[in-house]
């Protein structure tokens, strides 16, 4: 079978033979293609507010478009981090503020009425998309009240901890070295 | 063979990959009887440190038993050989090594002008560790070549389990390297940043050392009581202040030495604003680390005092106070391990029962359920503190 990886091995060095199963989950995907997607949408939000408002017969908008396009692409990075589950999540809230504006902007007078609407409809398919991928990749750190094992007895000091204390201290003596003090000696626990 | 492979952010598998063959004459290969992950991976995990390629096999914490050498080792190593591979890749011949600052070999790294390029001058060579340090595959496998085998190793006898021997690849003589840097006085107290694997070895090396009074800092309960178990004073940063009590335990005065054990993914947490701060600059790629610990301890450390970095920072750290740093005339102490220097000390101290490393594995299993195991160190599920894996 053909690795592209195995282009780039120096030679003599091991080749992938065969691959094996990679852990990433059907959510890590579609949040990999909703970050790009963010990305780009934010890239001509912040590009060309103008076509957008147009499109949409808001215009006057254009620098809040601008923001919006800013957030696009913050939110986007984020999805392709190690932290995607908040980039998700930030998605999620950049939706409902992107209905918002949509919403505000269906008056009875504005002629893109339709564009509106079709807009709308799609801010609702892509934000259950982004509701789904945030709810499928939570983070699995375990919360901070969860029960965890304790190692209470791992002192890795075969012959105790006092036998070390006792071993530094005779060491410390020999070289010569300032002498443990006593009011240092309270300190030892 | 069996290996764990590098394939992009967040995804390591278990690939079949070809074996591996003795390619100069100082090579040898080894039959892999234990490996671990280490929280230096974690950063390759998350692809934090530039460098990796998709196809690149994982690991730098290695032992088994010699099956091939090279006609140029020179009898420095024989087939059935019992040894444990320092993770830096030494040749024992240049100036460096020499003078054993192993870490700063000359010779090793195969690709040294991307080295050279970056940090100004190259260092050695390391096992599974990015194409900054020569691209050199790994030992989270079944066999693994051994270059320049004639000086990178470590032999080791018979009779005593992998468990106790393993971690002289790497995190225990970096721990005993990050205490040896803090000049240890009978009066001191050593705080530690960071109760993961090394932190442990750390407290461990400190109390060993002399110290008087080991102060261990992390959020996570079960780290905190390993480090307790060890001798450690322990704070937990996500419920108190680590200066407030730092200050107690010192009388006002603050340690005079300070161990980082953390490194450059500092936890980020909304109470501490800077790690925010840094998070997003990380993710725009305007700063590579997050340096939060190396401030708290230039903030908190004694005047006069000692200054000690083993947890791995790999570009540009922002917002370092230099002005505290200069000021309070501290000294900074850094590097990746020359773990060769220490090896046949701490070697010595492991027969001798004075300390038995296996103390900090939390995990054993084969090395195919090694993906998964990744995610469970990473996210510190189960309790995990270390997990070694069985070919
Ligand atoms: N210098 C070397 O040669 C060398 C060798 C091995 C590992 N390392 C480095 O040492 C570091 C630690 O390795 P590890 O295997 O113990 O990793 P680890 O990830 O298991 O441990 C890091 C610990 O630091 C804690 N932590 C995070 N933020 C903290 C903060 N602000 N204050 C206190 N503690 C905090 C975490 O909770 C965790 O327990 C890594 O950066 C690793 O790359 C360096
Ligand atoms: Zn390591
Ligand atoms: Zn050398």
């Amino acid at each position: 079978m053909f690795h592209f990886s195995n282009i780039v091995r120096t030679k003599g060095d091991p080749k992938i033979v065969q691959g094996g199963p990679s852990l990433k989950q059907p959510a890590d995907q579609l949040a990999r293609a909703l970050g790009w997607f963010s990305i780009g949408l934010g890239v001509v939000e912040f590009l060309a507010p103008r076509r957008v408002t147009e499109t949409l017969g808001m215009e006057g908008h254009e620098t809040l478009v601008r923001a919006f396009g800013v957030r696009e692409i913050l939110a986007g990075i984020m999805s392709l981090s190690v932290e995607k589950n908040a980039g998700l999540w930030a998605r999620v809230g950049g939706d409902g503020l992107d209905a918002a504006a949509l919403l505000s902007g269906l008056t009875p007078d504005n002629p893109k009425n339709g564009n509106i609407a079709l807009a709308l409809l799609m801010v609702g398919g892509i934000a259950m998309l982004d509701y789904r991928a945030a709810q499928d990749t939570k983070p699995r750190r375990p919360p901070r009240d969860a029960r965890r094992k304790l190692y209470p007895n791992r002192s890795g000091f075969p012959k105790g901890i006092e036998s070390v204390r006792t071993a530094a201290r005779q060491i410390a003596a020999h070289a010569g070295q300032n002498e443990v003090k006593q009011g240092d000696e309270r300190r030892v626990p | 063979m069996k290996a764990l492979v590098w394939h992009g952010k967040e995804d390591i598998r278990c690939d079949t990959v070809t074996d591996p063959e003795i390619q100069d004459p100082r090579d040898a290969i080894i039959k892999v009887t234990s490996c671990a992950i280490c929280g230096s991976d974690l950063h390759l995990f998350h692809n934090f440190i530039p460098g990796m390629l998709p196809g690149d096999i994982m690991g730098h914490e290695t032992m088994g038993e010699v099956v091939e050498v090279g006609s140029g080792v020179d009898g420095k190593l024989q087939k059935g050989d019992r040894i444990v591979v320092p993770f830096t890749i030494i040749c024992g011949e240049c100036d460096q090594c020499k003078r054993g600052n192993f870490s700063v070999c000359e010779t090793t790294n195969r690709k040294r002008h991307l080295a050279d390029k970056v940090f100004g001058h190259t260092t050695a060579g390391l096992f599974g560790y990015t194409h900054l340090t020569g691209g050199y595959p790994g030992g989270q496998a079944e066999y693994l070549r051994v270059p320049y085998a004639d000086a990178t190793h470590i032999k080791v006898p018979a009779g005593i389990p992998d468990e106790q021997l393993l971690f002289l690849s790497d995190i225990f003589p970096t721990g005993w390297q990050a205490a040896v840097q803090c000049d240890i006085e009978p009066t001191d107290t050593v705080a530690i940043w960071g109760c993961g694997p090394v932190g442990q070895m750390a407290i461990r090396s400190a109390l060993l050392l002399g110290a008087n009074q080991v102060i261990a800092i992390d959020c996570l309960p079960e780290r905190l009581s390993m480090a307790e178990a060890g001798g450690a004073t322990t704070i937990n940063f996500e419920t108190e202040s680590v200066l407030e009590r730092l200050q107690e335990l010192t009388d006002g005065k603050g340690p005079e030495k300070c161990i980082d054990c953390v490194g450059m993914e500092s936890h980020v947490m909304a109470s501490l604003p800077d790690t925010l701060l840094d998070r997003a600059k990380q993710m725009v790629m305007a700063e590579s680390d997050r340096p939060h610990v190396l401030r708290e301890m230039i903030y908190v450390c004694r005047p006069g005092g000692i200054i000690s970095v083993a947890g791995v920072y790999s570009g540009l750290s922002d917002m370092l106070p230099m002005g505290a740093f200069m000021n309070k005339g501290l000294t900074m102490r850094t590097g990746q391990t020359h773990v060769n220097r220490w090896t046949d000390d701490l070697l010595r101290r492991i027969e001798d029962g004075e300390i038995d490393p296996s103390f900090v594995i939390t995990h054993t299993v084969p090395l195919e359920q090694g993906p998964e195991m990744y995610q469970v160190f990473r996210d510190k599920r189960d309790s995990c503190v270390k997990v070694v894996l069985k070919p």
